[in-house]
């Protein structure tokens, strides 16, 4: 492939893909929204209500509140993994992206039954639980890019004299920020379109824009009031994004990356033992709770503890029709899909993000999936994809495309950092050496994006595994995925039905949790050959 | 490497190619030999019953699932006149004037409908067939009554007693189906001036309002097997007493919990052909097929619902543990379709504010 044809591939798929799976839905439904009552009234109305604004105002401050403790939360545990090797280290990182699968409904029931009473609604729980579910962005995304900073330039500022916070502040944070910017970018994102958390834990006093969009398109049939709704979202998710990608670019500078063995040692004082320790067991426990939670009540049956709801998923249900073990294959199998989809156009949009002459649209609407509302994309899908030759309706592959579309964000944010700051020399002695741009490409870049591919394939692979909301809102064929099963299974009275919703989300825990061990091992190896 | 990187681009692209040429090579001319069901999450069939339909007319029956009740009228609103299917299931009493009006079925009377009570069929025109009815109800629990010696409530209007305050559980009815069926019980109960006044009274009873059915039922709910919660009495359905039964090991003699008759509100679900669809002659028949006893034995077991058809046997947990209300509240369609907003607006104002 010669440069060019590159650069047009970088640009072209992910836009391609974006503009017929994304843009073209959306606009669809926005039109017939805005169009429904035969002219385009202002939407001042809308706006203007009170309701409006409070939903507005609360959506964006737990957001940001919700980002803050999920920083809080995620970063000891971002730190001890970045910088210290240990027994254990790839367990660790594998089990903590577990809560960040999970469907929010189930693990709010969870957080229902731990939190004291009193304190089970509010605003609290909100933002707790989104911790829970999305400090693993933070820990698994900082913690990759820490652990690639080279140990030597804070050894140097700490040699000049520096304190560690002084130094942590004016050599580290500046070096991590491409890192923080891409995590609190996507924790703000799904915090900001949370529905199932902030309806169940905050009670019905609580809603965010998601929620009211559905709202007004499910429950009342409005879909004027929902397009304006989706717009002011997408407007807020946009700024929020465009905001982050300037502070990115502002500190991103390019420097030379290390691999992590070069990087990670043990612990070696006492202190530090104390340190990794305190810091991973902390988050142990704070996400260990609400998952035992969840593994007792799957074992709960006839007053008792029992294995009924594991024996009782080799059986056909009424409520699958199939037994719950094909929908751990399904799940597997477009979860598979949507990875190589979001892997091949998210990894091409990361180069076109990464090359510095670019424009920053493409990088602000590669992230708006993750901030543009389920129900909306859902229905503009069944009007968009209407006609031959595009009728894609009932196309089973619909599912991991809509996957792939909140998993493409994840690969590019992972990647896009790593691929800013692949040395520029390392490219121009290859150039000098007469490497063509393809063989640098190829043998300077890839290697070295190698790891950060692997990550971003994890999540792309967790996420699609875990995904929900888009998912139920697009018409598919009786293929239930394990978040499907779950739903299922909890919305049918019966203990039996009960225990295996909760079998079924400890099956997915695990599933998680061995696909991320497996991607973990085969980063190890790959490093060897590079 | 090199070969590798160049390996796994061309095979996506090929998957992408075959994906994108798959769906255009089903809708070649020709009699179709397929007929779409559009439905939502909670639709169930037994594989077998399911069988027999295809064997008994060759046509293949394809189900197309996504979200709830409401989202699937949605999407069948949004697609009026080129709908996504042949089929549309799922439709219920509170959102049948909403379908009628949006002008997506045709109409179609189904022989089977001769089995079937007069009180189901709410469309004269027969644009919608109904299928199956499920009572929402207070269900209370008899082991929590029994061990505080109190009685239950046996009408609606005694769960507002003192000697029920902070013992009920509501799912918000702005979110819920289940809580939507109870706000219009109570409207149908109390007319439309008087329900807000029970409602106050339900309030300063201290009502508890979640979200969802899950939560009110799996985690508030006293009587649910393995529940730690503390209320027992909640909005749930006719058909729960039995699945306490059929899903409890070993199975108990009698039901753990009971249903307040006096409380229940009628839901019917129907089925419609949709109008331009693709296999309209397929659509009939399986419509028809709905209403066979085949079919209509299966629901209770499938999707905890009663059959419409009188003919149709219900199963023995049924029989013994669950209570088709007689007489249950029920409501114009029409008038449901003009005031539900409304309705869900003051109910909010009254009990969340």
């Amino acid at each position: 492939m010669s440069g060019r044809t590159w650069r047009a591939a970088t640009y072209g798929v992910p836009l391609a893909f974006l503009g017929l799976f994304f843009v073209y839905p959306l606009l669809s439904i926005f039109e017939r929204g805005l169009r429904s009552d035969g002219s385009l009234a202002s939407p001042l109305d809308v706006l203007t209500d009170p309701l409006t604004r409070d939903v507005v105002w609360f959506t964006i401050w737990q957001a940001l509140a919700s980002t803050a403790l999920t920083f809080v939360v995620g970063l000891p545990a971002a730190y001890v993994l970045g910088r210290y090797s240990f027994p254990g280290r790839s367990l660790f990182r594998a089990l903590v992206i577990i809560p960040f699968v999970l469907p929010t409904v189930i693990v709010a029931l969870a957080f229902l039954a731990i939190l004291p009473s009193g304190l089970e609604r509010g605003w609290a729980p909100i933002l707790i639980a989104h911790a829970f579910f999305n400090v693993a962005v933070v820990v698994l995304v900082v913690s990759t890019f820490w652990a690639s900073l080279d140990r030597r330039v804070s050894e140097a500022a700490a040699t000049l004299g520096a304190g560690p916070w002084r130094s942590f502040r004016e050599v580290t944070l500046p070096l991590l920020a491409p890192s923080l910017a891409a995590a609190g970018a996507i924790v703000f994102l799904f915090s900001f379109t949370s529905f199932g958390i902030v309806l169940i834990l905050g009670g019905p006093a609580y809603s965010t824009i998601e929620a009211e969009i559905y709202n007004q398109a499910v429950r009342i049939f409005d879909l004027r009031a929902a397009a304006i709704l989706s717009f002011v979202q997408l407007l807020c998710v946009g700024l929020a994004v465009w905001v982050t990608l300037r502070l990115e670019a502002r500190v991103g500078t390019s420097r030379s990356l290390r691999s992590e063995q070069d990087v990670l040692r043990p612990p070696r004082s006492a202190r530090e033992r104390t340190v990794v320790l305190g810091a991973l067991g902390t988050l142990a426990v704070f996400l260990g709770l609400p998952l035992a939670l969840l593994v007792e009540r799957s074992l709960s049956v006839s007053g008792g503890y029992g294995f009924d709801a594991y024996r009782a998923l080799s059986h056909p249900t009424s409520a699958l029709l199939a037994t719950p073990w094909e929908a751990v294959w399904n799940s597997i199998v477009y979860a598979a899909a949507a990875t190589l989809i979001a892997v091949v156009v998210g990894g091409l949009a990361a180069f076109a993000v990464a090359d510095s002459r670019g424009p920053r649209t493409l990088d602000v609407l590669l992230m708006l999936p993750l901030g543009a509302s389920a129900v909306m994309l859902g229905f503009g899908f069944v009007i968009a994809f209407d006609r031959a030759p595009i009728d894609f309706r009932a196309a089973p592959w619909i599912v991991p495309v809509v996957q792939a579309l909140v998993a493409i964000p994840f690969v590019v944010r992972i990647m896009a950092p790593t691929l800013r700051a692949i040395d520029e020399r390392h490219r121009e002695a290859a150039a000098v050496l007469g490497a063509s741009p393809g063989r640098v490409r190829r043998e300077i870049d890839l290697p070295i994006v190698g790891r950060a591919l692997a990550v971003a394939a994890g999540f792309a692979f967790a996420i699609s595994l875990g995904e929900f909301g888009a998912t139920v809102f697009v018409a598919r064929p009786d293929n239930p995925t394990l978040p499907v099963a779950i739903f299922r299974f909890l919305g049918r009275p019966g203990e039996l039905n009960t225990a295996q919703a909760y079998a079924l989300a400890v099956v997915l825990m695990g599933v998680t949790a061995a696909s991320m061990f497996v991607v973990g091992r085969l980063r190890v190896q790959r490093q060897g050959w590079f | 490497m090199t070969d590798r990187y160049k390996v796994a681009v061309a095979v996506a692209l090929v998957i992408a190619l075959v994906a994108l040429a798959a769906p255009g090579c089903g809708s070649g001319a020709g009699a179709p030999t397929e007929v779409v069901l559009v439905t939502h999450d909670s639709f169930a069939v037994s594989k077998n019953v399911e069988r027999a339909f295809e064997r008994k007319t060759g046509l293949e029956l394809t189900t197309l699932k996504s979200g709830d009740a409401g989202e699937s009228v949605t999407r069948a609103l949004l697609t009026a006149g080129n709908p996504q299917g042949d089929v549309l299931f799922g439709v219920d009493n509170t959102l049948l004037s909403r379908a009628l009006d949006g002008d997506v079925f045709v109409p179609y009377e189904s022989p089977a409908l001769k089995n079937v009570a007069e009180r189901y069929i709410l469309d004269p025109e027969h644009r919608v067939t109904p299928i199956d009815h499920g009572e929402v109800c207070l269900n209370v629990d008899e082991a929590w009554f029994a061990e505080h010696g109190i009685d239950p409530p046996r009408t609606l209007e005694e769960v507002t007693l003192d000697r029920y305050r902070s013992l009920l559980v509501v799912e918000n009815p702005a979110t819920s189906t289940p809580g939507l069926a109870f706000l219009l019980a109570t409207v149908a109960r109390y007319g439309e001036m008087g329900w807000q006044d029970y409602w106050r009274r339900l309030r300063a009873q201290d009502v508890l309002v979640v979200d969802g059915w899950e939560e009110a039922y799996t985690v508030r709910f006293s009587g649910a097997a393995g529940s730690r919660g503390n209320r027992p009495i909640v909005v749930s359905y006719a058909s729960s007493p039995p699945a306490e039964v059929i899903f409890r090991t070993p199975k108990p003699a009698t039901a753990p919990t009971a249903v307040i008759e006096d409380s229940c509100f009628r839901q019917i679900e129907f089925a419609g052909v949709l109008r331009g669809a693709r296999n309209e002659e397929g659509a009939r028949k399986l419509v028809d097929f709905m209403l066979s006893t085949r079919f209509q034995e299966d629901v209770p077991l499938s999707m905890f619902v009663f059959p419409v058809n009188r003919a149709a046997t219900l199963p023995p947990e049924f029989v013994k543990f669950a209570i088709v209300p007689e007489s249950p509240l029920d409501l114009p369609p029409e008038q449901i379709e003009a005031n539900r907003d409304d309705w869900i607006r003051a109910w909010t104002d009254i009990v969340v504010r």
